[in-house]
């Protein structure tokens, strides 16, 4: 599949907002290193609202056809990218009102309430940005609940590196975001790396054969058809080759998951822990963007079976 | 009513004159213009509702070359159609077709993700997703002659290797060559159900192929002297 720039941005920037803002939750209730002040509270969650609201504009550049958007949440019954714009709508105010209740010191039960819908949402939202991808039976390497699972795991992990960085810099007690970070950073590898594991022989898929019903001999494609590239050959044929793959996701590794993980001990052992922060930070949400990439490029739509490859 | 198409994969030549008639009819149809890119420059491309891809089938001297056009199947469980989050892809519950409301669509790719046959084509001029409507502006055209109700690409083919009708119809021209040829559907293990249905090659006899009996003295004496004289 062709990686479009604007949907890796989109998920990640979102995937990130929406993680940092469930987190902050939690950190609001149990507060998790003494607890931010007012103040930060609600400046974390404008940041994570921020990330959401570029991210959901990136996503709208993708599109070919931008004044029909709005048209996007009417088919929720069916549709996952539907959903996905619904609970990302509901999500807005939910959270402003939360921010708010933050800010005008609402009584708790309206406070928690309100966070723990919110952070509900979140997840949600997520989950079907996932769901998107997941539920697609001509795509192989999607159509997995590692799918959905993964897109959780590293948008909370992105958004718990974030959440991190925003308590050492408010001078708070790290110890519980660093738990937090390196419980849900390890966890997001496991994952990765399973997923990794299971699209090298991704079960049965058709083959140029079942494609075509052709199924008894050999067969190969003499000719396309068309003159030059198609639509369906800029949008399913991107190819990439197996070493460069392999070379990403090392990276993938090296900086979403081992360079994180290094800064966290950093962070702990209080050696200049501000700068440590932000770099795992960046580095996580970097190592997002080529995961997002690689998602992309190493998908095979089957229709590249009428275009001469033997399997998908 | 279930409309679609057979084609028969024995007795099409791979003319691409259906892709023609089809991007013709449809150009100027309800869902046109369609899209041609650069159509005298380097890089030619365009929007068509049918492609004609060829292939051969295994090998000598027992290959043969098969033709396979291919357009939207309208598929009986279209996931194309269900993820669309604007609505604006349908299935007509009367006649099974599947189309795209232009108004509506806001071209996100989406269904084209979802379709396995690569039916569905972006337009870049309207932004807009195309796909092949069943000539459903010609097939219920009162005012043609009852003969010309069916789908441009089905008319034009020379080799009349498509079929248009109702396969819900077990009577139907459609369903009965289906049965008797054994018509399938392309990728059944996807779940798609496509209304479309190919029918498969015939067998034909292998062609005996004698390997030319060694010659004599004199064939070789003659083949040397053929070499050593240039002609
Ligand atoms: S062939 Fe593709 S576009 Fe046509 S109905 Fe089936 S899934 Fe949809
Ligand atoms: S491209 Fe248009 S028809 Fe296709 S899913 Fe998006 S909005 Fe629907």
């Amino acid at each position: 599949m062709h990686p479009a720039f604007s949907v890796i941005f989109f998920t990640v920037a979102s995937g990130a907002g929406f993680g940092l803002f469930s987190l902050l939750f939690i950190t609001d209730v149990f507060k998790l290193g003494g607890g931010f002040s007012r103040e930060q509270l609600v400046i974390g969650g404008i940041v994570a609202m921020a990330l959401i609201v570029f991210g959901l504009l990136s996503s709208t550049f993708h599109l070919a056809n931008p004044k029909n958007a709005w048209r996007a949440v009417s088919r929720f019954r069916t549709s996952w990218l539907s959903r996905e714009g619904v609970f990302a709508i509901v999500f807005m105010p939910l959270a402003l009102v939360y921010l708010a209740s933050i800010w005008f010191e609402a009584p708790a039960w309206l406070r928690d309430t309100v966070g723990f819908m919110t952070a509900v949402l979140a997840w949600v939202t997520v989950f079907s940005t996932g769901m998107i991808y997941a539920c697609l039976k001509t795509i192989r390497q999607w159509n997995t609940p590692l799918v959905p699972a993964n897109y959780l795991a590293l948008g909370y992990a992105s958004g718990s590196l974030l959440l991190l960085a925003g308590a050492v810099l408010a001078g708070l007690q790290t110890l519980p975001f660093i738990a937090m970070a390196a419980l849900i950073v390890s966890i997001a590898a496991v994952l990765k790396a399973i997923y990794y594991f299971w699209i090298r022989s991704p079960g049965l898929t058709p083959t140029m054969n079942t494609a075509t019903g052709l199924t008894r001999a050999k067969l190969k494609l003499l000719d396309t058809g068309h003159t030059h590239g198609t639509f369906l050959t800029q949008e399913f044929g991107f190819q990439l080759a197996r070493e460069k793959a392999s070379l990403l996701k090392v990276v993938v590794f090296g900086l979403g998951f081992a360079v994180p993980g290094l800064m966290l001990v950093w962070v702990f052992n209080e050696q200049g822990g501000q700068g440590a922060a932000i770099v795992a930070a960046l580095a996580g949400i970097a190592g997002a963007a080529v995961e997002r990439w690689l998602f992309f490029a190493e998908a095979r739509h089957v229709v590249n079976l009428y275009h001469g490859a033997q399997r998908c | 009513m279930r409309l679609g198409l057979v084609i028969d994969l024995d007795v099409c030549v791979g003319c691409h004159a259906c892709a023609i008639a089809c991007k013709e009819w449809n150009a100027s149809g309800t869902i046109g213009p369609l899209s041609d890119y650069q159509p005298y420059g380097a890089e030619p491309s365009g929007v068509w509702f049918n492609r004609i891809r060829h292939f051969e089938m295994d090998e000598y001297p027992n290959n043969k070359t098969i033709n396979f056009p291919m357009s939207c199947m309208h598929c009986e469980d279209a996931d194309c159609v269900t993820v669309c989050p604007t609505g604006a892809s349908y299935k007509r519950a009367e006649d099974g077709i599947v189309l795209i409301d232009q108004n509506k669509c806001m071209g996100c790719n989406y269904c084209s993700w979802a379709c396995p046959y690569g039916a569905r084509e972006l337009d870049r001029s309207s932004g807009t997703m195309k796909k092949c409507t069943l000539c459903i502006d010609r097939i219920y055209d009162e005012k043609l002659p009852v003969e010309e109700r069916q789908p441009s690409c089905v008319l034009t083919c020379p080799a009349h290797a498509r079929m248009f009708g109702d396969f819900d119809d077990p009577d139907s021209a459609v369903s009965r060559v289906v049965r008797e040829r054994g018509g399938y559907p392309l990728m059944p293990e996807l779940n798609y159900n496509p209304t479309n249905t190919y029918l498969p090659p015939r067998r034909k006899p292998v062609i005996e192929i004698e390997t030319k009996p060694k010659g004599g003295l004199k064939e070789s004496i003659k083949q040397f002297a053929n070499r050593l004289v240039r002609r």
